[in-house]
């Protein structure tokens, strides 16, 4: 069977429990990380377990890349050990009685794979030098550092992480973050990483899928869900955008880089970061005001032609307005008295003045 | 000294508290992982099935089987008919009335311990491509091993000393099913004080290494605790 003739995931679940139902359909990206987005209760976390099979939902459809997984209406269900697929726990839940070796090899002596070379991933989660250990004496984040190496020996169809960092505290949360980085940059599989923490998503995420009561609420590419009207998030005070730009020159002279992105670009202070280089730079909307002319002198230098798409009220007297600049889109928060005597509508011609972004890798 | 009579009887006291421990561990070990895990409604009675004789006078469960495995009993009737005989008063019936009544020592700290373990282990080793019974074998086993330990240790001492059921059901009969607390019992009524001194001694040196070896070792593996 070709992998990629199919190369998305679908997923339909019904789990009703009495007091919490998750009902889900989802059609999903083949590649990239998918952040399962919701606070707790929201169902995403058994949405993951559902995903690998830990947990049954009776009435289920799961496609992963061209193999079929669970599909209740032909009574099939695929057990977990049986679903290539690499899982990593909220708490590592390293084996106590097993090395770091013994528990990367762990799977690999099952998988009927020929024994890999694991320097690659050693390296790339930093834990060359820690083989010899045991769980024991090892730190929260090496623990789940080490569980990440263990679910990627494995070379599994799809990588499923249970908030990795949530039992962290901030300095292992801190400690542990390039290495998730460069995962991102390096996997070819795709990643469905459930989290609370908006950090994570605006840091990692591709795609968003934010759950609520056992239920999608929005679902999308990562910049496009953020700045929906509709989904609470977008109404908050801390609401922001990401965006993916590429650096595209240095000013030297005046310490900035230039990043570009899908039709425009923005000066940022200078980045220690190579030309070529992607980045996440998040904007607040708070940090957007809109004018309707070109201001012709002004201090801030990321004015961008931008059209509203959308407007909705905020509750406590803004305005939330949806922008759209090259293919990108862009929330800004704005008084709802300027957006009164600005005449603002769908569909006007403006200008997006950006008053401070911030790099998010 | 110990006569050749009380060595004789010493032998046999382990060769029935040896046999009766691996069979308790071969049967205690599925129905201890059941017990621990099964959401099932079956198991409350299972449980007071299985600690049953904690409580019993043992020569309640010794008169039971002395009926039940009797030629009129419904078990020494099975017994008789594939050709076995009937298990009172000899060695086999005497180790399996040991298992019935030394059971509890052996399920429940194994049930404990797996209980201990708990479910994300499994899930880890399941994500990890072990398939149920492989992850038995090497993610269960090596981290219930103090729980195993603890249950065998219990198992074999707890047999050595019983003394009720053997001698309902195994009677006093030399070299076949006369253990070491009966004997004892037999030196004192003869007043043969000196031979029930040494062999008492024996029995109480015996247990308490069993236990400063068995707690010994718990220090280091706090893992599983005897409910005893």
């Amino acid at each position: 069977m070709s992998h990629d003739a199919n190369p998305t995931i679908a997923a339909r679940f019904d789990l009703d429990y009495g007091d919490f139902r998750l009902n889900v359909d989802l059609i999903l990206p083949g590649r990239g990380v998918t952040v399962l987005f919701g606070h707790s209760g929201s169902g995403k976390t058994t949405l993951l377990r559902c995903i690998a099979g830990l947990q049954r939902a009776p009435k289920g459809f799961l496609r992963i890349a061209g193999d079929l997984w669970q599909d209740d209406a032909r009574d099939l269900f695929v057990p977990t050990h049986k679903r290539a697929l690499g899982y990593v726990f909220q708490d590592a839940n390293l084996f106590p009685h097993l090395s770091v070796d013994g528990n990367l090899r762990f799977g690999l002596k099952r998988s009927g794979q020929p024994p890999a070379d694991l320097t690659p991933i050693l390296e790339l989660l930093g834990i060359d030098h820690l083989l010899k250990r045991m769980p024991d004496g090892l730190s929260g984040g090496e623990r789940q550092r080490v569980a990440i190496a263990r679910a990627l020996a494995l070379n599994p169809q799809v990588l499923l992480m249970d908030e990795p960092l949530a039992s962290l505290d901030f300095k292992r949360k801190r400690e542990i973050q390039p290495y998730l980085g460069r995962l991102h940059q390096t996997l070819k599989i795709p990643v469905l990483y459930v989290t609370h923490s908006q950090q994570e998503v605006a840091q990692l995420a591709d795609h968003l899928v934010m759950l609520h009561e056992g239920q999608v609420v929005a679902a999308g590419p990562l910049a496009e869900t953020l700045s929906r009207l509709d989904v609470p998030q977008a109404h908050e005070r801390d609401a922001a955008t990401v965006w993916a730009v590429a650096v595209a020159d240095h000013e030297t002279e005046f310490h900035l880089t230039r990043v570009a992105f899908d039709g425009g670009s923005l000066s940022l202070p200078q980045l220690p970061a190579q030309i070529g280089a992607s980045l996440r730079v998040q904007i607040q909307a708070r940090d957007v005001s809109i004018s309707l002319q070109a201001p012709a002198a002004t201090s801030i230098l990321n004015v961008l032609p931008a059209s509203v798409t959308a407007m909705a009220d905020g509750d406590d007297g803004h305005s939330v307005i949806r922008l759209r600049i090259g293919n990108l889109p862009l929330l800004a928060h704005i008084t709802r008295k300027s957006a009164a005597l600005l005449g603002l509508q769908p569909g006007m011609a403006v200008y997006a003045q950006i008053k401070a972004t911030s790099i998010l890798n | 000294m110990l006569t050749p009579d009380d060595i004789a009887t010493l032998w046999l006291t382990f060769r029935v508290a040896g046999l009766a421990t691996v069979i308790m561990l071969i049967l205690g070990t599925p129905l201890a992982w059941w017990l621990a895990r099964t959401p099932s409604r079956w198991k409350g009675i299972c449980n007071a099935l299985v600690a049953l004789p904690l409580v019993l006078p043992p020569t309640v469960l010794g008169f039971y089987l002395l009926v039940l495995m009797g030629p009129k009993g419904p078990v020494g009737k099975l017994t008789s008919a594939l050709g076995w005989g009937t298990l009172p008063f000899t060695f086999n019936g005497l180790v399996v009335a040991s298992v019935l009544y030394s059971l509890p020592f052996v399920v429940q700290p194994l049930q404990t311990s797996f209980a201990a373990i708990g479910r994300q282990p499994l899930e880890a080793a399941a994500t990890l491509r072990a398939s149920p019974l492989d992850t038995f074998f090497s993610v269960v086993l090596p981290l219930a091993k103090p729980g195993f330990m603890t249950a065998a240790i219990l198992g074999f001492a707890h047999t050595v000393g019983e003394f009720g059921v053997v001698l309902m059901v195994g009677g006093n009969i030399p070299d076949e099913t006369r253990m070491v607390s009966v004997q004892i019992y037999n030196h004192v009524e003869a007043l043969q004080y000196p031979q029930a001194h040494w062999l008492a001694a024996c029995l109480l040196a015996f247990s308490f290494t069993v236990l400063l070896v068995l707690y010994s070792a718990l220090k280091t593996h706090p893992v599983a605790h005897p409910m005893t």
